[in-house]
């Protein structure tokens, strides 16, 4: 058995305490371990010190938004007892190519603290990092009892580091490779997994470029009982995942590969049966190229699907029609905007049980577009799915009277992420800005934690968001407002925002220094192509001395601008890990 | 919005760009897709110039920036941004497919959309070239006469009819082509 680091009793403590605190420490212990979100585990630990201690001593699952804000010496100390660690590295506007490489976030220093404190670590997910094969090979032989490795969108590595992982990770449950810029040298890693290995239950390699052996994959999915998520890189034919489901109909999630493969009746009635056989299958994604004529071998496991990811497939809007009516049962969709204003009227008519709804761009730099998905495609799906709560949405036009239909059909938005892909463009109808549809956004729907504005944006949009969103917490602004009242008005409202990031807009100093109260109790603030000079961030750096200030200075600007900005707290000071670029100021 | 303007005028956005990919991402991507293009014509043929991969191909190759892209916009993550194939146009060039005989001295044109099976269509092949097609089987190809009708498909691979479902067929068949002699007879034998 994993043997748990017990505290050593401190007695005069326990006197003092007693008559505050009647429970045994090995209760509170008990009770709190119970207590599994995070946020609420910190509010636990601020109580009082005993409820602190008792934290400290049963946590075991630690969640790190920022890995700049802490260092692994400071988490090895507090917490004894971690087995499973979340680590979020670069910021956010990273995946769109504005942080320049080497930037930081490397996991190596982490796991060289975590092999010396917690050689039982079982769970390591990673959010934009930078991870070596190195790294990855060093972990594979660190941790005995690793289970769990996610990595998102990370970059730094490529195929051999999974080689070292899928070679020594005797205990491997899960293996989620996502969206990460990773260099694919070849699909052999899949090879490497131990004919005696049988421990996986989720396997997910869809972004992934190369070939594995399918042979191996088709002999790891047998021996592997427990197996309920398998997503699998476009590689794999159609053939080939109707051999997979039959090894494993207890799958309940299924990423498909290529969905382009010639088929004979007898193939199509095959793959039918088998999607038909998988009873318990509720995520349904990959679909590559799939298309009217064989997508209908999905139709057997149609009824029982909440989450259907169908943005790798350019279906037409009649393709779509056709194929919804057998999902009644989704709560999350993505598609992509080649489905046009009529599939998505299809969505509002056959899932009314929708919760999700996500539509991206087939083409995004294509401005000749005259496609694509408009303000009635969004309406409609309102209009139907009245429980929709989570909406990205790309989009070449929209109006304001569209927005106030949407929001006062879907009041309980938490996630409203609009992108009219044109910047700064108004409502197309009435030339007006589009600070009303946001205005409606904020006013009607209280419980907005996410918000992603867009369009012709003047300060109007964020006095609405400073004084309506009470409960945001993410806010995404590009090319918006007018002036520095624009991001005042955010700042001086707004009392849960956490994340802030704003590129292209006309906020300066002023606007930056209104923050000053605010930016301890977030984690984090982007500002990219503003108004910012480097004299103003001295000032913010100067008044603030627990916020990390740094400036990534662009070779072509001027000395005295500061072209991308990115403040967050942090209880160890400045990085030392710093490149030449990142000044810290 | 002055920000804006200055970004697009002027600045060659594309070489100053700072990437998180690998280098000389951005060529293959490119490349990918241009290559995609081209590998469907697997068989040059001179005058498919009104086929829809060259005026894909044109297009990518020759067509200036409307505007400048701006770095990162619209915010689509990299790994989305190279997924997806030219448009599908099928619809507007019609149904009109080139058949090819060997030894004819010219090819001909069907228009698919007039048949509505297999028989319809080989009959109307073979009145077409005066020849006998002879009777379909899984199993054994086309029994009973020197001729096998092919086909180019998506992939530019040469598939005998008659294999899928018609309504696969049609919206796959690039072009046609009856294989004579022992090349047909050898097309029967589980190839």
């Amino acid at each position: 058995m994993d043997p748990v680091r017990k505290r050593t009793k401190d007695l005069s403590k326990s006197v003092d305490s007693a008559h505050l605190a009647p429970f045994p420490d090995e209760v509170l212990e008990k009770v709190l371990s119970l207590v599994k979100s995070h946020k609420d585990r910190s509010s636990v630990s601020l109580v009082c010190k005993d409820w602190y201690n008792a934290d400290r001593w049963s946590r075991s699952k630690i969640f790190i938004g920022n890995c700049y804000s802490v260092s692994p010496e400071i988490v090895a100390r507090r917490f004894p007892n971690i087995r499973s660690v979340t680590l979020k590295g670069k910021p956010r506007f990273s995946d769109f190519n504005l942080v320049p490489q080497n930037w930081g976030a490397d996991i190596h220093s982490w796991l060289v603290v975590f092999a010396q404190v917690y050689p039982f670590l079982e769970e390591l997910r990673l959010k934009r990092m930078v991870v070596s094969d190195e790294s990855l090979e060093f972990l594979a032989n660190s941790f005995p009892g690793f289970k769990v490795l996610s990595l998102l969108s990370c970059d730094g590595f490529s195929t051999d580091g999974l080689k070292a992982i899928a070679t020594h990770c005797k205990n491997l449950t899960e293996l989620d490779i996502q969206e990460n810029g990773i260099d694919d040298l070849g699909g052999g890693w899949l090879s490497c997994f131990p004919e005696t290995f049988v421990s996986l239950e989720v396997l997910n390699f869809a972004s992934l470029n190369s070939d594995v052996t399918f042979d191996a994959l088709e002999r790891l999915v047998s021996r592997c009982k427990a197996l309920r998520v398998l997503k699998v890189n476009k590689h794999i034919s159609l053939e080939q995942i109707q051999k997979l489901l039959l090894r494993a109909p207890q799958l309940m999630e299924v990423g498909t590969g290529s969905f382009q493969q010639e088929l004979v009746p007898r193939q199509f009635a095959e793959l039918e049966t088998a999607f038909g056989s998988c009873k318990n299958l509720h995520t349904l994604s990959g679909l590559w190229e799939a298309s009217s004529v064989y997508l209908p071998v999905i139709y057997p496991a149609c009824a029982n699907l909440t989450y259907l990811n169908l943005s790798y497939a350019t279906l037409q809007s009649d393709e779509l029609s056709k194929l919804l009516p057998n999902c009644s049962n989704l709560r999350r969709l993505w598609v992509l905007d080649t489905v046009e204003d009529k599939g998505l009227e299809a969505v509002g008519s056959s899932c009314p049980l929708l919760e999700e709804l996500r539509v991206f761009p087939a083409d995004p730099f294509d401005q000749d577009m005259v496609h694509g998905v408009t303000e009635s495609g969004f309406v409609a799906v309102s209009s139907g799915c009245r429980k929709l709560h989570y909406v990205l949405y790309f989009c070449r036009q929209m109006t304001n009277a569209a927005v106030a239909t949407i929001v006062k059909n879907c009041p309980d938005f938490t996630h409203f992420r609009l992108c009219i892909m044109n910047p700064g463009q108004a409502d197309y109808l009435t030339n007006d800005p589009m600070d009303e549809a946001f205005g409606a956004v904020v006013k009607t729907c209280t419980k907005l934690q996410r918000l992603a504005v867009s369009g012709l944006l003047t300060d109007k949009t964020f006095e609405y968001i400073g004084k309506y969103a009470k409960n945001l917490e993410t806010l995404s602004v590009a090319f918006a407002g007018s002036s520095d009242r624009g991001m005042q008005s955010v700042m001086e409202g707004c009392p849960k925002l956490r994340k802030l990031e704003i590129r292209d807009c006309p906020f300066g100093n002023e606007a930056l220094l209104s923050g000053l109260d605010k930016y301890e109790s977030m984690r984090s603030l982007w500002m990219s192509a503003c108004n910012l000079t480097m004299n103003g961030c001295r000032q913010l750096a100067k008044n603030m001395p627990r916020l990390n200030v740094e400036v990534i200075k662009d070779e072509e600007s001027d000395d005295s601008e500061a072209d991308k900005v990115y403040v967050y707290r942090s209880v160890v000071g400045p990085r030392r890990d710093a490149p030449p670029f990142v000044l810290t100021l | 919005m002055e920000s804006v303007i200055t970004h697009e005028e002027g600045l060659n956005l594309k070489e100053t760009e700072l990437r998180l990919g690998l280098p000389g991402s951005d060529e293959s991507s490119e490349k990918e897709s241009i290559s995609i293009s081209s590998s469907r014509n697997k068989r040059a043929v001179p005058d498919s110039v009104e086929d829809r991969e060259s005026v894909s191909d044109t297009k990518h190759a020759t067509a200036p920036p409307a505007k400048a892209q701006v770095v990162g916009w619209p915010p689509i993550r990299s790994y989305r941004k190279n997924c997806f194939q030219p448009k599908k146009v099928e619809t507007e060039t019609g149904s009109y497919v080139k058949v090819s005989m060997d030894g004819a001295p010219y090819l001909r044109k069907v228009d698919l959309k007039v048949y509505k099976c297999y028989p319809e269509l080989l009959e109307a092949l073979e009145n077409m070239f005066k020849l006998t097609i002879g009777e379909y089987s899984e199993r054994e190809g086309y029994k009973g006469s020197e001729y096998a009708p092919t086909y180019e498909d998506k992939d530019g691979d040469w598939m005998l009819v008659g294999d899928v479902p018609w309504e696969m067929f049609m919206s796959t068949c690039k072009r046609l082509r009856i294989m004579k002699g022992s090349e047909a007879r050898g097309l029967g034998h589980g190839a």
